[in-house]
């Protein structure tokens, strides 16, 4: 504790600035290394559900830290939303999802957990090393107050600046939220209807029963086709139009261009610019031996 | 006259390119043309010689490369000395190439043919008209290229193709030479072109003018010949025969004699130098006689008989003034005796199937008397019987050889050349009697192929040119020698011939002493190869004999000297590289492969380990932004 | 002590639940283990908004506690849905992304 009184009296030479008090000190130093025990357990322990629960210690004790610090609104919220709704949602889906698989001890990947705890360590040890010098030597304004609604903190501060400054980006994460939440119930929706998956002899027996709008696959261009493109109508043999070829969606070939083109596929009218004129001799009958 | 004389060049260049360029649609004209070029610059040439009298006259054509304070142009000097070279290599190279009309009108690839061999000659006068060392080494180059292209004419066979470039690279040996010679010169003097080198070598340390002197004769050993790289003139001979005798005989082989004797005033001011020419001479005459004797390959021991004589025209050269006009007597006869040989030896080539060993053929000379005419006409003047060309020449070099100053120099050099005259009229003796009397030995066997020998005379357009140059052989040295108009027409390049006065062997009496030693060479011929049959197979003999077959172990030197030691490096080269470089590459390769294969093994797929490795990096970015802060 | 002992537990909770992210395998213990990081971090807003006198620390806790909440929804329902389907609700299921 010399770094405390050191760091006490340093302060109080500088004249003025506020120590952290016993009270606040206290408390950070019990639930400060409690939220620690909770972050390791997280990670050491091999239930998936305990893990939660570690995870639930800590983020209560970051509540209580977010309340020393003259913040009550993000406390409260912290332990009320945060935990209480997040983990607790957690918690719902690993009941539903992961209870049962259990992290083998066994790793796969050869040297992970050496070069994992190596460099968490080593990053630890840069961050600390660089928070070092500031430990002793950070003067602290005075927080504000959070029960003045004007000029503290506390919900009455928050809002303020949220709906004034921050109003754009409040919008944003609103409509975010929205987005998430048509998210989950979109990528979570689970047809009722679906029965395990049919075998291709039950699925033909349904669409010639008339379960499915038609008995075979929509008709794509086909060989009488004069162009791939969608909107390019299929053509039936006769050289008619395939009625479901027609795309709903999009406007199809105009009929101008359609009919010159079925023309020249029938055969009929007198185009010579195509590679039937390159043929010596009876062009016209060729096709017609049996 | 003179301002258009860059037309002696542009006849045989235009008629190369338009024969290489031109194609298949030449073929029916082309060797027309071919021969056409060479006799308009032979005309012009004689034009030319006829108006001058002999002193220098430049023409510069344009500037080629100005660089900084190098500045080369194109250039042609006609004075004495690139005149007689003109007159030398149109007038018997038109020769030889209205001769090769017959002797190629069986190949398909004449039209070819005829564009190298105007390429060799646009080269070959670019080399003696050029008026810089530039210009030289530029013709230099050339005729080298066009020597490869046509000793590898035969390119199906692998013989010829080695030997191509077995001849490039060794003159390529020489041209590092001549070069550096140029590099020093630029150095030293400021100027690439002869009157400035010339003005300015006296005023060179004699460390650099002799060592400009030394490289100048490397290059001229490499294009001549010479030992130590005397060793491709001999494997030349794989090339069609026109062509030995054009360029391995009359014109590229004397390149290097031209050199010397162009650069008289850079030897002049060093006579270690000279005396350094003059060892080289002697040696190559005396390994070029001795190794002649030896071969049974008519062509080959031609071409050592051509290594030989550049040795006597080396030695001449290298005398100094007292011997410049000599060797360029001696080359220019040579040209003609030498030429008329080969000609005559590519007509009983021709004659009996292209065979070439000597042990089958005998008796020809019934068969095919105007080769026999006039390739004895070419003999003669070759041993240097009396008063045909060979005679004076020959016998003009030996007694300046007999005038030197000191006598040790006099003894041992000149007794070098007359012992090789000696052995010149051994083996060419030799020669004769195996091919052209004696018993016939081609009636009993039958060539390579398989067919049978039927020699004939062969056609006139070859035996005319034959006829022309055996003319030649027998009276240009007489020509050359009367009121000394040769040494006096060259006096203006090559400076005044002097004659020494007193020798140890004094002038008169050396005619005498050589001519006995040769006909003793033609006796001890006669005795040993005239009375005796001569076996068609090779028989073993003594270690001399077996020594000169294998040219004096001349290759085997090069090949433990140079070429194993190359392959023993590109080998560790190779080692080098494929370890070394390939060793880094790949393994860079390879360590990325694995280092990726071991990275890969961080994507497990479980998301608790990409959640650790998410820790670890906060925890590190962290760290760093710590450090970074509270450094 | 001063209010820096607030930040020192935070911190503490933070490494906690980042451990806990890494090695528990059941989906919605995992997910715990966010909701306690979430919670450090609401304290050391609390904390921030004492130390400096003013709300709006506070004002931002609370609106990371509606958006916790409504993340909290959403993901339960999934776990939920994934639950059904395949009967387990471990996060090593899915491994097949790997090497």
């Amino acid at each position: 504790m010399t770094s405390f009184s050191q760091a006490s009296m340093l302060l109080a030479q500088q004249g003025g600035q506020e120590v952290v008090g016993t009270g606040e000190t206290l408390a950070f130093w019990v639930f400060g290394p409690l939220a620690l025990a909770g972050g390791l357990g997280m990670i050491f322990v091999r239930n998936a559900v305990h893990s939660a629960l570690w995870l639930v210690l800590t983020m209560l004790c970051l509540g209580v830290l977010y309340l020393l610090q003259s913040a009550p609104f993000l406390g409260f919220t912290q332990i009320i939303v945060y935990t209480g709704a997040v983990m607790m949602l957690f918690l719902f889906v690993l009941m539903m999802a992961g209870r049962d698989s259990a992290d083998s001890m066994v790793e796969v990947l050869r040297g992970q957990r050496l070069l994992a705890a190596l460099f968490g360590v080593g990053f630890a040890a840069l961050l600390v090393g660089v928070l070092a010098p500031s430990l002793v030597s950070v003067p602290a304004e005075a927080p504000p107050n959070p029960y003045d609604p004007a000029t503290g903190g506390g919900a009455g501060g928050l809002g303020r600046l949220i709906f004034t400054e921050f109003l754009f980006a409040f919008e944003l994460t609103a409509a975010l939220l929205i987005v998430a939440a048509l998210a989950g119930i979109v990528l979570a929706y689970r047809d009722r209807r679906e029965g395990p998956k049919r075998s291709q002899r039950e699925l033909v027996e349904a669409r010639f029963r008339g379960e499915y709008k038609r008995r075979s696959p929509a008709p794509g261009p086909g060989v009488f086709a004069t162009g791939n493109s969608v909107a390019t109508p299929a053509l039936l043999p006769d050289g008619s139009i395939a009625p479901e070829s027609l795309s709903e969606l999009i406007e199809s070939t105009n009929t101008a261009r359609l009919i010159a083109e079925h023309e020249r596929v029938l055969g009929a009218g007198d185009s010579h610019d195509d590679a039937r004129a390159l043929l010596g001799g009876e062009s016209e009958q060729e096709g017609e031996r049996t | 006259m003179i301002a258009s004389s860059w037309l002696l060049v542009a006849f045989p260049a235009l008629g190369a390119l338009i024969l290489l360029a031109g194609g298949r649609r030449t073929d029916a004209w082309g060797h027309l043309l071919g021969c056409a070029t060479v006799l308009a610059s032979f005309a012009y040439g004689l034009a030319l010689f006829f108006t001058s009298n002999g002193e220098p006259e430049d023409v510069t054509l344009y500037s080629w490369l100005p660089a900084g304070d190098l500045q080369v142009d194109i250039g042609l000097r006609i004075d004495a000395l690139s005149l007689v070279f003109v007159l030398l290599i149109t007038g018997v190279g038109s020769l030889i190439h209205i001769y090769a009309i017959g002797y190629m009108s069986e190949d398909s690839d004449r039209r070819r043919f005829f564009g190298y061999f105007n390429l060799f000659v646009a080269a070959m006068l670019v080399l003696v008209l050029g008026d810089n060392f530039v210009s030289l080494y530029l013709g230099w180059e050339g005729v080298g290229l066009a020597s490869y292209l046509l000793i590898g004419w035969y390119q199906w066979k692998p013989s010829a193709a080695t030997a191509a470039k077995k001849a490039f690279i060794m003159n390529r040996v020489g041209d590092v030479g001549l070069a550096l010679a140029i590099f020093l010169m630029w150095k030293n003097i400021g100027s690439v072109s002869y009157d400035d080198v010339f003005a300015g070598i006296g005023d060179v340390e004699p460390g650099v003018s002799l060592a400009i002197g030394l490289l100048l004769l490397l290059g001229a050993c490499g294009k001549s010949g010479q030992f130590p790289l005397q060793a491709w003139l001999p494997d030349a001979m794989e090339g069609p025969t026109p062509v030995s005798a054009l360029i391995h005989a009359a014109t590229m082989v004397t390149a290097g004699v031209y050199l010397i004797a162009r650069s008289a005033p850079i030897y002049n001011a060093n006579p270690d130098a000279q005396l350094a020419v003059v060892i080289i001479g002697a040696i190559t005459l005396l390994l070029g006689a001795i190794i002649g004797c030896a071969y049974d390959d008519i062509k080959k021991v031609l071409a050592y008989s051509t290594v030989s004589q550049i040795g006597y025209m080396m030695l001449a050269v290298g005398l100094g003034p007292f011997g410049y006009a000599l060797g360029i007597m001696h080359l220019l006869t040579h040209g003609f005796f030498k030429a008329g040989l080969f000609l005559g030896a590519g007509s009983v080539m021709h004659g009996m199937n292209d065979e070439v060993d000597m042990r089958k053929f005998g008796g020809l000379w019934r068969k095919m008397p105007i080769t026999f005419a006039t390739f004895g006409i070419g003999y003669l003047a070759l041993i240097g019987f009396p008063f045909s060309a060979g005679y004076f020449s020959k016998d003009a070099i030996i007694a300046a050889a007999f005038g030197q100053e000191e006598t040790w120099r006099a003894w041992l050099f000149g007794g070098a050349a007359v012992l090789g005259a000696g052995l010149t009229a051994f083996y060419m003796t030799r020669l004769m009697l195996m091919t052209f009397f004696g018993k016939r030995r081609w009636t009993e066997i039958t060539s390579e192929d398989g067919r049978e020998f039927h020699p004939h005379e062969s056609p006139p357009v070859m035996t005319v040119p034959m006829i022309l140059l055996a003319i030649g052989s027998a009276g240009a040295g007489a020509f050359f020698v009367f009121n000394h108009q040769l040494a006096e027409w060259l006096t203006p390049s090559l400076g005044k011939l002097q004659e020494a006065e007193h020798g140890v062997i004094s002038h008169s009496v050396v005619p005498f002493v050589v001519v006995g030693i040769s006909a003793l060479g033609v006796l001890l011929a006669w005795l040993f190869v005239g009375r005796q049959e001569t076996p068609v197979e090779r028989p073993e003999a003594s270690a001399v004999v077996r020594a000169a077959r294998n040219d004096l172990y001349g290759n085997t030197l090069n090949e433990t000297l140079v070429a194993r030691p190359g392959v023993w490096l590109s080998r560790a080269l190779v080692y080098v590289d494929n370890k070394g470089v390939d060793g880094f590459v790949n393994g860079l390769a390879a360590l990325l492969g694995g280092s990726s294969g071991r990275l890969r093994r961080l994507q497990t797929g479980f998301v608790r380990s990409y959640a650790l490795s998410m820790l670890a990096g906060s925890f590190l970015l962290m760290g760093l932004l710590l450090m970074v802060r509270f450094a | 002590m001063t209010p820096t002992y607030y930040l020192l537990l935070a911190a503490l909770l933070f490494a906690v639940g980042a451990v806990g992210v890494l090695v528990r395998r059941n989906a919605i213990v995992v997910f715990m283990c966010i909701e306690l990081m979430l919670n450090s971090v609401n304290l050391t807003l609390v904390t921030f908004a004492r130390v400096s006198g003013e709300l709006d620390g506070q004002v931002m806790a609370f609106f990371v506690m509606v958006v916790a909440a409504a993340e909290v929804v959403v993901g339960l329902a999934i776990i939920m849905a994934i639950f059904r389907a395949r009967r387990s609700a471990s996060v090593d299921d899915t491994n097949l992304l790997k090497y």
